[in-house]
């Protein structure tokens, strides 16, 4: 047979012709958007059978986390999911405080859930649009590109970094948000939802992306749940399940607002799902914003937790004050009491429920932190969902299920 | 309606003074119908304003990169309006974000790759040292599997650093020999990597 | 849009799974098998013997009171210490439909690591056990596909148990002293 149509290959003697072709993809490719390998067996442009590899930029994040104090984890949880480290943060500080059974003062809840909403529509902006770039159209992903470092700029007027925040401490905030800071978000509100729905009028209706993304990598509810999907991923697969509702922490409970869902769990409802979730959250940040505004007086500058004991004391009492002195070499030296326990806590974050696994043994780092990443969850069911797909929808499907291997990883 | 983009209702002449970045001319002698200067500077010329760059993006720096090459801080100012994404065309290998041990035979590979000459930009504290992952499964610095250029610190550097890096690298090309590829030197330095 | 699960029941939080039920239920069926409940922070803890690891997690899916259909993390943790069951491999367990979550242990013995898997019950447990392999070695029975996940195939132990540094050891510029290399907060 090979030889009638491939003259000059002959194979070996008893060797069986192979039917499909073999395309490596990854860890480098560009079209995967983050590093991890998949081997694809292809019949012709369909997908017979892939095989991931991952651990690309595998970090030890667990391990270095034993050796890191309570406080100096922020900086790892940064780098968990960098498009929305805010949330990562948060859920941190919250896991800490649960552990030490720390109450938050309602002021500080609602700048959390402000940052982290921000942090939400940031992490879904360029999911989206990187769902717009792998169909086609680049435009809006250079366009919606300038409204994500509008939030940038918040978080630089409130911590002093862009992209990996470090945002917080155990308690509550490093420092109160100053003036800027809030007029740049009213700014923000004020001008995102215009090009918000300037950019779904661009995609969601385009023929074009309809076409691409319909029916291409869809998951059913009852896969989806058996597969540990969270997240947008699950909610566009018609699953309301969503942590801010069901296990409420910071004060979510206060904030009135939907959970959209999907119903096949495609590209095309992963994206609606994505863009709801936006609008969902500006409508948060808002009312969170108007419930920061009632706060007069004293209460108005409250931004952490009366804790002593956890909680860094400002320098110049440090230097000029005996107590916040005290406290301040006993929290660096790690003289704290820190309860003996453990922990599970839960964030919604980008892509799912993000939880933290805390054991303490009552040393001063933890004993064992387990990272419960979404991303790393549910990559797994890629093979699955790309089987019999063309090679094109495989490439969607990766972006829209918004895979980042650095949470992945971890 | 304010929009961020404007149609351009009131069109200028063209003026090539105002309008148009040029760059600044190499010595030589000129006269009427004629420039001579030597070939190096305008090799370095050409090759300094179009580095096709190869974003080698793995994690946090990677987005950064995002923002770098997006509308906001637009990298293809300086001529790199195109990015490459295979290693054979590119001149210019931007390592961002962490490499870890199982990918640097990756690196390695993407590197020996590319045609000669070629450039090195590592981007970010990973890149660069390994950063604050100091353990066990991370490749402390991307200088221990192939040679370096410039290293831009930050963990991630702003994109006004990564810019700030990528223009030191325009400078190094443009001073570059040309001769340099075929020294000694630089043999031995392909050598202590054990690149032939 | 609406959500299309049947047994799901928009928004539940009404806590009718209370942690005794859960605990009186256990001991109904497994008697003195499952152990050691407590309720650190509100969540449910018991352990079981690792030979009825699949059992218990079986009961919990398909009872229909309990219904933990749900696995939200599997992990394993590192006791030294504790002689003849080193390695304790933690699930968490989900109930979506009353929201309850709870934490199931087993402990196993270092020297003889094996578990049986889980990835017939939930999908995925396949790739939370090959992370779980990798990091600490428990060798899951049954597993379609245990080989290291996030580390070279080449690795040649299992980093995460104590006994192992965290740091790479190819490095020698930075001080010890400087940096606390090699050394612990604890």
């Amino acid at each position: 047979m090979s030889d009638i149509l491939h003259p000059h290959i002959t194979l070996p003697e008893g060797s069986i012709e192979k039917q499909t072709s073999t395309l490596n993809l990854g860890p480098t490719h560009p079209a995967t958007h983050g590093v991890f390998q998949n081997i694809l067996e292809l019949d012709g442009e369909r997908i017979v059978s892939a095989e991931q590899t991952v651990g690309y930029i595998h970090r030890a994040f667990e391990k270095l986390a034993e050796r890191r104090p309570l406080y100096q984890i922020t900086t790892l949880t940064d780098r968990l999911n960098y498009c929305s480290s805010p949330i990562n943060n948060m859920g941190w500080h919250m896991t800490c405080e649960k552990l030490l059974k720390v109450q938050t003062p309602k002021r500080v809840d609602y700048l959390r859930v402000i940052i982290m909403e921000l942090a939400r529509i940031s992490d879904h902006l360029i999911c989206n649009s990187i769902v717009g770039v792998d169909t086609g159209a680049l435009s809006v992903f250079l366009y919606v590109m300038q409204y994500r470092e509008l939030i940038y700029e918040i978080y630089e007027e409130i911590c002093g970094s862009r992209l990996t925040t470090n945002i917080g401490r155990i308690g509550g905030f490093e420092r109160n948000f100053n003036n800027t800071a809030f007029t740049k978000l009213e700014k923000f509100m004020a001008e995102y939802p215009k090009v918000l729905k300037e950019f779904e009028t661009l995609l969601t209706r385009n023929r074009i992306f309809m076409e691409r993304t319909i029916g291409a990598g869809p998951i059913a509810a009852e896969r989806a749940l058996n597969y540990g999907f969270t997240g947008p991923n699950l909610r566009a697969a018609g699953v309301d399940y969503d942590v801010r509702v069901h296990s409420p922490y910071s004060s979510y409970e206060d904030f009135n607002f939907e959970i959209p869902v999907g119903k096949t769990g495609d590209c095309y409802d992963r994206f609606l799902v994505r863009n709801l979730e936006m609008w969902e959250s500006l409508k948060i940040i808002d009312q969170a914003y108007k419930k920061v505004q009632e706060f007069k007086g004293a209460e108005a500058e409250v931004y952490h937790a009366d804790i002593p004991e956890y909680y860094l004391p400002k320098k110049e009492d440090v230097y000029t004050k005996m107590e916040a002195l005290i406290y301040h070499f006993k929290i660096v030296m790690g003289e704290t009491e820190i309860p003996a326990g453990e922990v599970y806590h839960s964030v919604e974050g980008g892509n799912g429920e993000l939880g933290f696994y805390l054991i303490s043994d009552g040393g001063r780092t933890p004993y064992r932190l387990h990272f419960r990443r979404p991303c790393f969850i549910y990559y797994q069911a890629y093979s699955e969902i790309s089987q019999g797909a063309m090679l094109s929808d495989a490439i969607i499907t990766l972006s829209s299920l918004n895979v980042i291997a650095g949470e992945m990883d971890a | 309606m304010s929009r961020p983009v404007r149609f351009n209702i009131h069109a200028k002449d063209a003026d090539i003074r105002d309008n148009v970045a040029i760059t600044e001319m190499p010595e030589g002698l000129q006269g009427e119908g004629f420039f001579a200067t030597n070939l190096e500077q305008v090799v370095g010329l050409a090759r300094k304003n179009s580095l096709w760059p190869l974003p080698f993006a793995t994690s946090c720096c990677g987005i950064e990169f995002m923002a770098t090459m997006g509308s906001h801080y637009d990298l293809s100012r300086f001529g790199s309006e195109r990015l490459g994404f295979t290693p054979r065309q590119c001149d210019l290998l931007m390592v961002m974000g962490t490499i870890a041990k199982k990918m640097a035979p990756v690196l390695r590979q993407v590197y020996l790759q590319m045609a000669e000459p070629r450039w090195v930009l590592a981007v970010g504290a990973c890149a660069s040292s390994g950063g604050i992952f100091d353990t066990y499964s991370v490749l402390q610095g991307i200088d221990q599997v192939i040679p370096v250029d410039v290293y831009v610190p930050g963990c991630p550097p702003r994109p006004e650093a990564i810019l700030d890096g990528f223009i030191r690298i325009q400078d190094l090309v443009h001073n570059e020999s040309l001769r340099r590829r075929n020294s000694e030197h630089y043999t031995a330095l392909l050598g202590s990597y054990g690149i032939q | 849009m609406q959500a299309n699960i049947p047994f799901w029941v928009g928004g539940a939080l009404i806590m009718s799974l209370t942690n005794e039920k859960i605990q009186q239920r256990l001991q109904e069926k497994f008697g003195e098998l499952v152990s050691g409940f407590e309720e650190p922070y509100g969540m449910l803890t018991f352990a079981a013997p690792k030979e009825n690891n699949i059992k218990v997690l079986q009961f919990l899916f398909d009872d229909e009171e309990l219904r933990f259909q749900f696995l939200t993390a599997l992990c394993a943790v590192h006791y030294p210490e504790r002689k003849g069951e080193e390695l304790a491999v933690v699930y968490h367990l989900h109930n979506l439909v009353d929201n309850v979550r709870i934490r199931f242990k087993v402990f196993t013995d270092i020297n003889q690591p094996d578990v049986y898997t889980a990835t017939s019950l939930y999908s995925t447990a396949n790739w939370m056990e090959r992370e779980t392999f990798d990091f600490y070695g428990v060798n899951f029975v049954g597993h379609p596909n245990l080989k290291r996940i996030l580390n070279v195939d080449e690795m040649d132990y299992f980093p995460l148990r104590k006994e192992f540094p965290l740091e790479d050891q190819t490095r020698r510029d930075k001080d010890d002293e400087m940096f606390g290399r090699g050394g612990s907060f604890m």
